[in-house]
């Protein structure tokens, strides 16, 4: 220990959670239908709304869901944001985008990647598509889809967001 | 798989936290490092390890450096029978308060022993160092009960 050494001005104080994850039985469907290459939700027997993923109940009926869904492959951003910093541990590259998307059939939005896409024309009301990886890696995850790139189609208006069918048409009442 | 199988897997979530460890405590870990205890002189003389940046007293800066012995006593202690995997020593072993010697406060630190009935309060431990040391706590891989000479 004779060389000459910087003094010490930080140190590494990770923290890591090892738990074992039990999906329950609505999403072990909803992961075992994107395994499947299939995007699925439930609708709720009282409001009727579809929701991704499905968490088995609605939290504003207070009721099991049952109904299981087929949604789009085509889906409408309602928020998103530009990731300019890099976290560690995160393979890609910044910038990059996270939207909140919601898919034709559903009324309720999950948080996906937008690629493909120039970052700065990116706009809520847009529409995407998702791209799955090739069938033999599917597996019971939500990174099947790889990422949602833009669909050339004319712009969700916002009232809309949320409100289409599984056929990208607004259900009518 | 069935409508009805649950699907469950292991899973980790991880915090790769790196943290500043300011002039006092970067000291103190440089200290470790060379396989020296320094502790810092409060204003009223008492002698604290790990050092503190400010008297708790005046809340003036502390910049008196003292270096402490690399023996003490355990003050209290906790016996560990089942370690976990975040823990120092993966034998079963004890948390303990250690006084060392030229200390006037104690300081938390792990304790290896054979069972628990070796240790007791005011025992006296010495410090087994790390093979490698980098500027880290566990530089000080563990205290172990001093040979007691009569
Ligand atoms: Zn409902």
């Amino acid at each position: 220990m004779s060389e000459a050494r910087e003094p010490v001005t930080g140190i590494e104080a990770p923290v890591y959670l090892q738990y074992q994850f039990t999906a329950g039985r609505a999403p072990s469907r909803f992961l075992s239908a994107l395994k499947q290459g299939r995007l699925t939700g439930q609708r709720c027997p009282g409001c009727s709304q579809v929701y991704i993923p499905p968490r088995g109940a609605c939290p504003a009926c207070g009721i099991a869901t049952e109904e299981e869904v087929t949604l789009s492959n085509k889906a409408t951003v309602q928020s998103f944001t530009i990731v300019y910093i890099p976290i560690p541990g995160n393979p890609i590259k910044p910038p990059y985008i996270v939207a909140n998307l919601v898919p034709d059939g559903a009324n309720i939005s999950f948080i996906h990647l937008l690629s493909e896409c120039v970052n700065e024309e990116v706009h809520i009301g847009q529409r995407v598509q998702a791209v799955w990886k090739p069938e033999a890696e599917w597996d019971y995850k939500m990174d099947n889809i790889i990422y949602y790139k833009p669909l050339d189609e004319p712009d969700v208006p916002v009232e809309l967001i949320g409100k289409l069918g599984v056929d990208g048409r607004e259900v009518q009442p | 798989m069935s409508p009805t199988e649950v699907l469950s897997e292991a899973f980790e979530l991880g915090f790769t936290y790196t943290r500043s460890t300011g002039p006092v405590v970067g000291r103190f870990l440089t200290g470790l490092r060379d396989r020296r205890i320094e502790g810092v002189r409060a204003s009223d003389g008492r002698v604290i390890v790990p050092p503190m940046e400010y008297d708790s007293d005046t809340a003036a800066a502390l910049d008196d450096f003292v270096e402490v012995g690399q023996q003490g006593e355990i003050v209290s202690w906790c016996w560990v029978s089942e370690p976990r995997r975040a823990h120092p020593l993966q034998q079963p072993f004890a948390w303990a308060m250690i006084k060392l010697d030229g200390a006037d406060v104690a300081m938390i630190h792990c304790v290896s022993a054979a069972s628990e009935s070796q240790l007791a309060t005011g025992a006296r431990v010495k410090v087994r160092w790390a093979e490698e040391t980098r500027g880290h706590i566990k530089d000080i891989a563990c205290f172990e009960l001093a040979e007691v000479t009569q």
